[in-house]
């Protein structure tokens, strides 16, 4: 046509395979270099530091176990949060429908009989938390489709008006004396990995992981497969192009609000049946905005999320092993950096590219 | 004789696009300049260098026989440049005066001299025949009077070449002759002037010179004295080009068959009478609540009608309302025999509403889906296979589109992003005509921003449409489109259909009145 397309030549030197995942890397390794001079301050050796992160994650099988224990969390929190973007929604409730999934899991688990056989209890408890997660979800949803209210600030309030909910509910509906948790489930406990393997041996990981992969590759076939996924993204993308393709926009923003909190519900189970047995309060704390930041790394694709939960996680039980040669809270500056450095440098990045690719045209 | 400006082997890449390419342009001093090409020949690229918004990558600038390549706006405003973009850039909730001094506002003491802003402003409109109330608000202004403020601001800047970019696009034709006489007064005050354009008897109406533009480089320049429009066309496409004017409705076409097959045909059966049939519609917008105000028209199978009219009369809020993506105040809507008054978007499209929307980038397409995807966009439900989207279809679907259509670059997963303006508003269009059964197609300002060539495609293919039986509502603010492929002509102003004509009837003349609001007695 009128002007010339150039040939799709790569930037010299950098295969094309790797050219989506160079801004991610970017920002990492500028949260490393940040990072390292933070170590410097505190007088010790950044590949000190390094090492006994490494080492008291993936070097071990505790260490392991606890990332993926951690991961579990983030990977359904974080899709929450994608596929409500994916939609153009922006849902901060994650924190607030995955304690709700955690406290239906808990109260179904107690009303089931004792000996009820895995294979009913766990899908049963497990579409508890399910829906516990839409139920939280709902609200948001019905006021955004029915009345435009702004989601963003709806979900913050539910998180409080969840928390508050749920301790009522703990401290005077189904309380175990001297602590802040409900009784003890009587079916629908999920095996842990150790029981499987000495590879996780002693950690909290649990098959809900299963669980979590499998809500990922079942929220990349919805979006990216289903004819739902195709109005789920045009919505997104151009509501009112949408709209004039018969697309019922508000609609979609409820159903997906509504699969988004079941998402984060899911979470949920990996505390409640796969860990304690038992809902505590907080027990969801921060997991859910971290989800935020685990969709913003993950650039809002089903496997970007699992890879940046895994990141997370990581940093997050680091923290812990660390914690002899750097305050532990120097791991949580870590994570802000890694969000900072995303949120800057993958946009900056991705135009270099394009400036790169366009110069060699 | 002097140059005002003079660029010459200009080339600008934008990432994966090249805008410009030995770009050229030589204007005299005291002349009105055209600039002509197809949409993205990079006629507005050029302009924004020479306003200093952009930087060539090769290629040298000069003005006023000094070398400024590269320089910037600051620079380019202090050296007496102003450019007039085609999208205002004024802020609504503040007076005329307001906006003309905003960035050097006078002050008396520490407070800000609204008299003396409006006395300057005044005084300027008075000179130079742009006048507008200084005072008033800018969101109370009509287009033609926005643009005049836009073209004043510049001048207030102290621009003494004024580089325009297709500034008639939303004016009626007593507002574009205003705009000319301005003009004219600008040259005979010893300024110079720049006007990019694809209207043809413009060009040939106010320019000395001009400068043909194709694929970003630069391939004429001619003296306006010496052309026509038809060989400004040739030189822009390349090749030969039957324009709207000279066009008359003969040379049927066979539709062909193909593409999607409804299951439900609901609108086969409605061509006994009217295809489509609005008593009184009444339709309200945020602004007020009669924006279309009692609208009555019965359109027949195989009849294209044409609403003229400036923008902002209606039109939109009447073509939402048939496509169920505004609510009916009161009044009703048949399509056939069927009620759609209250009918859903889909199930009128799929009762057989076909719809070319009025902004592609809004409305027609989603920008950041592939040309396959944007294939679908309204009829995806017929392409699946249980919930899931049947690629295989997608694609080949795709691929019958593309060829049949001539998109370019014509791979099925590029996004439609990537393409240029004619070619995604030829994805519209083959989705809108063959992608689907229809019995009623609207129109909407088919071919905005779209080059000579594709125009071309896109009236044979309307005109297709209505030889095969379909029934057309064409909307166009461009006059000379509504006159070229009209059977039947009506104007709309303030809301209603104030004249209503068979073509052969009507002609520019006849209707630039009642475009104003200012028509006779003549008519309905």
């Amino acid at each position: 046509m009128a002007t010339d397309r150039a040939p799709a030549v790569s930037p010299p030197g950098i295969p094309r395979w790797l050219q989506p995942l160079l801004p991610p890397l970017t920002a990492l390794l500028i949260a490393a270099v940040v990072g390292d001079l933070l170590i410097l301050t505190f007088g010790q050796s950044p590949r000190e530091v390094f090492r006994l992160l490494i080492e008291g994650t993936w070097g071990n099988a505790y260490g392991l176990g606890q990332v993926l224990y951690k991961a579990t969390t983030l990977i359904c929190t974080g899709l929450a949060v994608a596929l409500g973007i994916r939609a153009g929604m922006f849902n901060i409730g994650a924190e607030g429908q995955l304690a709700l999934g955690g406290f239906a899991a808990a109260a179904i688990g107690l009303l089931l009989p004792a000996g009820t056989p895995a294979l009913v209890a766990i899908p049963v408890c497990v579409a508890a938390a399910c829906a516990g997660g839409s139920a939280g979800a709902a609200v948001p949803g019905v006021l955004k489709a029915r009345f435009g209210a702004s989601e963003v600030i709806v979900t913050i309030m539910m998180n409080f008006i969840i928390a508050a909910l749920l301790n009522w509910a703990v401290a005077t509906q189904l309380n175990v004396a001297e602590s802040l948790h409900t009784p003890e489930i009587h079916a629908g406990a999920v095996p842990r990995l150790a029981a499987v393997s000495a590879l996780f041996s002693g950690s909290a990981a649990n098959f809900t992981i299963l669980f979590a992969l499998g809500a990922a590759v079942f929220t990349g076939w919805w979006l990216f497969r289903t004819r739902a996924g195709y109005e789920l993204r045009a919505a997104g993308l151009q509501p009112d192009a949408a709209e004039y393709g018969g697309i019922r926009v508000g609609s979609v923003w409820l159903r997906t609000m509504l699969l988004s909190g079941a998402l984060a519900g899911l979470g949920g189970v990996n505390y409640v049946l796969g860990y304690k047995q038992y809902y505590e309060e907080g027990f969801a704390a921060g997991a859910g905005y971290l989800g935020i930041a685990v969709a913003l790394v993950g650039r809002n694709h089903p496997a970007g999320v699992v890879i940046s939960a895994l990141l997370f996680a990581t940093l997050s039980q680091g923290a812990l092993a660390v914690n002899a040669l750097v305050p532990k809270q120097m791991v949580d500056v870590l994570t802000a950096i890694v969000i900072i450095a995303v949120a800057t440098a993958v946009p900056e990045v991705e135009r270099l590219l394009r400036a790169v690719r366009g110069k060699t045209a | 004789m002097t140059l005002a400006i003079r660029a010459t082997g200009i080339r600008k890449v934008f990432g994966d696009v090249v805008a410009n390419r030995n770009a050229s342009l030589e204007v005299r001093t005291g002349e009105i300049h055209a600039v002509v090409g197809e949409n993205g020949a990079g006629k507005s690229t050029l302009m924004r260098m020479i306003a200093g918004m952009y930087a060539p990558d090769a290629g040298t600038l000069e003005v006023g026989g000094r070398t400024v390549t590269g320089w910037s706006t600051r620079e380019a405003i202090a050296a007496g440049v102003g450019m007039v973009h085609q999208h205002f850039m004024l802020v609504p909730t503040l007076t005329v005066a307001e906006n003309l001094v905003l960035g050097q506002e006078p002050v008396r003491g520490v407070q800000f001299d609204r008299a003396g802003a409006e006395e300057a402003v005044r005084a300027l409109g008075e000179r130079t025949g742009l006048r507008v109330d200084p005072s008033r608000l800018v969101s109370d202004l009509s287009v033609g009077e926005l643009q005049r403020v836009e073209i004043l601001k510049v001048l207030f800047r102290g621009a003494r070449i004024l580089v325009l970019d297709e500034p008639t696009a939303v004016l009626s034709p007593p507002e574009v002759q205003d705009l000319w006489r301005v003009l004219r007064t600008l040259v005979a005050d010893g300024g110079t002037v720049v006007v990019i354009t694809h209207k043809l008897d413009e060009v040939v109406e106010i320019s000395q010179s001009i400068t043909v533009m194709r694929a970003g480089e630069t391939v004429g320049h001619m003296q306006t004295a010496e052309a026509t429009p038809s060989s400004i066309a040739r030189m822009m496409v390349g090749r030969e080009v039957k324009l709207a004017l000279e066009e008359t409705g003969e040379g049927r076409q066979e539709m062909v068959d193909g593409g999607w097959q409804m299951a439900d045909a609901r609108g086969g059966s409605a061509t006994a009478h009217s295809a489509l049939r609005l008593t009184q519609l009444t339709v309200a917008s945020a602004r007020r609540a009669d924006e279309v105000a009692g609208v009555s028209i019965e359109l027949r199978p195989g009849e294209i009608f044409g609403i003229a009219g400036v923008e902002g009369n209606g039109q939109t809020e009447l073509i939402e309302a048939i496509a169920g993506l505004r609510p009916v105040s009161s009044g009703s809507i048949h399509l056939g025999s069927h009620d759609i008054t209250r009918w859903s978007v889909r199930q009128r499209a799929d009762a057989g509403l076909s719809h070319i929307p009025e902004d592609r980038h809004r409305r027609g397409l989603v920008l950041d889906y592939s040309i396959a995807d944007d294939l679908i966009l309204g009829v995806q439900h017929g392409f699946t296979r249980g919930i899931v989207l049947d690629k295989e279809r997608i694609i080949s679907n795709a691929g019958e589109r593309i060829a049949q259509f001539d998109v370019r670059p014509g791979a099925p997963d590029a996004p439609a992003r990537s393409l240029s303006g004619g070619n995604q508003q030829k994805v519209v269009i083959a989705r809108e005509l063959r992608g689907r059964e229809f019995s009623v197609l609207l129109a909407v300002q088919p071919t905005r921003g779209v080059d000579v060539g594709a125009i071309e495609f896109i009236h044979q293919q309307l005109r297709a449409a209505r030889d095969a039986g379909k029934a057309v509502l064409l909307v166009s603010a461009d006059l000379v489109e509504v006159l070229a492929l009209s059977d039947r002509v009506a104007v709309m102003y303030g809301g209603k259909l104030v004249v209503t004509l068979p073509a052969d009837k009507a002609s520019a003349e006849v209707l630039g009145p009642w475009m104003t609001g200012a028509g006779g007695t003549s008519g309905h």
